[in-house]
């Protein structure tokens, strides 16, 4: 039998039609950190669900400890020692520490009665043995971030974790929390335990993991030691790939600014940002998962009340304490998460359409044969494809949701349309003919700002980036700096631009 | 089906009562359930609107006795003239609104959970109607207001003309009007709704408001038919029938969709299966047991249907 405590050979998962995983192999000896890295949208994610068995793969195998795993799911990846330590916490709040590890396999005298007393000796064996400074009858709630996720590496290794995979561990972090946690890290490392460490913190992948494997679009790139990668060329592998040519030319945009905002702060999530939005401008807004861009969005629409800072529109301050607010100012959003926020999937595609600006269709009493005779409109110009106008929402594909919910913010008429995640979950066609959209109302003189993680998309129809990390503008890029580079490092904080 | 459902069922209810009794086809006997359910038909119309938008109110039959107890004070305190119906109508109207606006304000301002609001608020006007005549009657000195409650229009009862006129203007309401969409938005997906720009927590307000004038008029139409108001009995139970009517109607009670025409038709078949019980003489006290099933029934009904749906 070989060392390998993990090992997967030719994984490929497709999703409704999609391929986000092709043909990964991975290997994790004991003892071993694997750092994986990608952008956002790489498959990491993917794999780890796949790897804990949230998700079955399309095809490929798993072995764990050299056997063949067939059929995989959470419960048998935890008897194989197979462990996660999840971004959002399991933890039981008004439970203390030693109730929360041992939840679900307490510990039972005379096979009825808990047995506090062996769970709290055992706990506290464990906590002296990963030197951690967490009481054991603390409870959850009063904990700190870095206190819950401890309690969670402790229920993996009471566990008997062989494996434990960590997704962003370091986000909720201070350098001071993350410190212990490496070093809690190479502790179970010590020990055997294999671990496959996930990070948008290049800095930290190279310092903590003894192997980097990248991934990109859902591919293995190349896997070598820490030691001899650099976070620039990680940095290079991870976005380096050819524009695809499926974006409109660029219009130029007017001088005049439609658009200010100075100084928001909004707090936990935007911490100060200033920046203009031109007229008949696409506004780029590039960044990590958790930097604030959606919080700064929200910010400007209404649903998060910045508590400093002002926002100005057409040149004087506007007070916009709700989305009808900013409605009435003429700003649109389109929501990043289309179900959630976006749309009624209970709606018809006409009444999702007009929702936002049913008062233009009779004050009193909707006019019915105006408001589908608009949708129709709609539906011609944007190419959707629905069985008719009175269809509901939850049986269209994601594409035509997506065109219904962007022309639902673009019958208001707005002067301002922020779009999130434009083309999220969308297949190539639809995504091209958004791309066409947003161009088209950028000719029309609308001012627009394109939040995504998609770096091709926010090069290929930006005039400008804002680069935004950590709740703050890292750079704003124009012209020639408009690269995936440059956009990378600022993103993750690597460093001074290249071609600066 | 789901939509047709309601009215299939009243079909069926309807053959197999004039079937199984030579009595139900009787004008009068037919005027007498539409009568009947009138009461809590109103309420139950304007109930709709508040389960649509994803909320209950409990507290409506409470607010019927204390609305209708204090109407009777206020028409003893005018008089005996025309003037004086026509104040006690209007303050009725307007006291139902305010305690509806009570509802609405607990709910949204203060967040509280629908259910429990109204559940203290439920205790509280009954309380409040028992506390003002130390538990016992209104009596109203008013001949009129009397004979306004027993009136006929065209041989058909005022409160069935009411209700009839209510089903339709509600209907336009939550089917042609901005109101109406916003009212279906929030109960929908109430995170849509607020990111569409609808006020919320406004609309939320109306349909408690909306649904206290039909109190409102309830209050009214039930005082003035008995020229009395009795501050233990009057508008027990009707929370029950009202939200039953609605259910029974075919509205989703997690909200988003509903139909008017639906809660009327959920109104009669309540009545007309009280009707049948009586006529077969089954004891009055098992028709609490045969309402319960009946509600279960149109719930499960619902559920299997949306299965099929997704």
């Amino acid at each position: 039998m070989d060392d390998f405590l993990l090992e997967t050979k030719g994984l490929f998962k497709v999703f409704s039609g999609v391929r986000v995983l092709s043909d990964i192999d991975l290997r994790v000896k004991r003892g071993q950190v694997l750092g994986i890295i990608g952008e956002n949208g790489a498959g990491k994610s993917t794999l780890v669900k796949i790897l804990t068995g949230i998700h079955a793969p399309s095809s490929g195998r798993i072995f764990i400890e050299g056997y063949e795993i067939r059929h995989m799911n959470p419960e048998l990846a935890g008897r194989l020692g197979v462990n996660m330590i999840p971004q959002e916490f399991n933890l039981i709040g008004n439970l203390n520490v030693f109730e929360n590890i041992f939840l679900g396999r307490e510990y039972r005298s005379w096979g009825v009665f808990l047995d506090k007393g062996r769970m709290r000796r055992k706990t506290k064996e464990l906590l002296d043995e990963l030197r951690c400074a967490v009481s054991v009858d603390a409870q959850i709630q009063d904990l700190s971030v870095a206190g819950k996720q401890m309690v969670e590496i402790a229920k993996a290794v009471v566990n008997d974790c062989k494996i434990l995979i960590m997704d962003e561990p370091t986000t909720v972090l201070t350098q001071d929390e993350t410190d212990i946690l490496f070093s809690l890290v190479r502790r179970l490392k010590e020990h055997g335990t294999a671990i496959v460490y996930i990070s948008h913190k290049l800095a930290e992948v190279k310092q903590i993991c003894d192997d980097i494997m990248v991934l990109k679009d859902g591919c293995f790139v190349s896997q070598d030691p820490a030691s001899e990668l650099s976070t620039h060329e990680m940095a290079r592998r991870m976005v380096g790939r050819e524009l695809r040519q499926m974006f409109p030319p660029k219009s130029k945009p007017g001088s005049e600014v439609v658009l200010g905002v100075d100084n928001m702060v909004i707090p936990g999530d935007v911490a100060g940002i200033t920046f203009d939005l031109r007229k008949g401008e696409i506004l780029g807004f590039a960044g990590l998962v958790g930097a604030g861009r959606t919080e700064t969005a929200e910010g400007i629409y209404g649903i998060r009340r910045p508590v400093s800072g002002s926002i100005s529109i057409g040149g004087s301050k506007v007070s916009i304490k709700s989305p009808r607010d900013a409605v009435a100012h003429g700003i649109a959003y389109l929501s990043e998460d289309r179900q959630g926020r976006g749309i009624h999937t209970g709606f018809s595609v006409s009444h999702n359409t007009t929702l936002i600006s049913l008062k233009n269709y009779g004050k009193l009493i909707t006019d019915r044969a105006k408001e589908l005779e608009k949708t129709g409109f709609y539906a011609r110009s944007f190419n959707i494809k629905s069985p008719s106008q009175t269809t509901p929402l939850k049986f269209l594909s994601g594409g035509n949701q997506q065109k219904v919910a962007l022309a639902k913010g673009l019958d208001p008429q707005p002067r301002i349309y922020i779009f999130d995640e434009p083309t999220r979950g969308i297949d190539v066609n639809a995504r091209g003919e958004i791309y066409v959209f947003i161009r088209r109302l950028v000719e029309d003189g609308i001012s627009c700002i394109l939040i995504s993680s998609d770096l091709e998309e926010v090069i290929g129809l930006s005039n400008r980036v804002v680069v935004m990390r950590e709740g703050r503008i890292a750079g704003i890029l124009e012209g020639d700096q408009i690269n995936e580079e440059d956009i990378m490092f600022l993103a993750a904080g690597v460093g001074q631009s290249l071609s600066a | 089906m789901e939509r047709f459902g309601p009215f299939i069922a009243l079909l069926v209810l309807f053959v197999a009562a004039s079937l199984t009794s030579e009595y139900f086809l009787q004008v009068t006997n037919l005027l007498n359930i539409l009568r009947q359910v009138s009461y809590t038909g109103i309420i139950a119309l304007g109930m709709t609107f508040v389960i649509i938008a994803g909320g209950i109110d409990l507290s409506v039959g409470s607010m019927t006795a204390l609305v209708g107890g204090l109407t009777i004070l206020a028409l003893n305190h005018f008089g005996p003239g025309a003037g004086a119906v026509v104040a006690g109508i209007s303050i009725a109207l307007l006291l139902g609104m305010a305690g509806g606006a009570v509802n609405g304000l607990i709910v949204t301002v203060g967040r509280v959970a629908p259910f429990i609001a109204t559940l203290g608020t439920m205790a509280i006007f009954r309380s409040l109607t028992l506390w003002t005549i130390d538990a016992g009657e209104f009596r109203s000195n008013s001949e009129l207001y009397g004979d306004f409650g027993m009136g006929l229009l065209w041989a058909v009862p005022v409160p069935v003309w009411i209700l009839l006129v209510l089903t339709v203007l509600f209907s336009v309401l939550l089917n042609n009007t901005p109101f109406g969409r916003y009212v279906c938005a929030v109960g929908s997906n109430e995170r849509v709704a607020r990111y569409s720009a609808i006020r919320v927590k406004f609309i939320r307000f109306v349909c408690y408001v909306i649904l206290g004038l039909t109190v409102g008029i309830s209050a009214v139409l039930l005082s003035a038919r008995m020229n009395s108001v009795s501050s233990s009995g009057t508008g027990l139970n009707f929370e029950l029938d009202a939200i039953a009517a609605v259910i029974i109607g075919g509205t989703s009670l997690s909200g988003g969709r509903g139909s008017i025409i639906g809660t009327l038709v959920g109104a009669v078949i309540l009545g007309i299966v009280n009707n049948m019980l009586n006529m077969w003489g089954i004891s009055p006290y098992l028709q609490g047991t045969v309402k319960g099933a009946v509600i279960l029934g149109a719930v499960l009904i619902q559920r299997t249907n949306r299965s099929w749906n997704e």
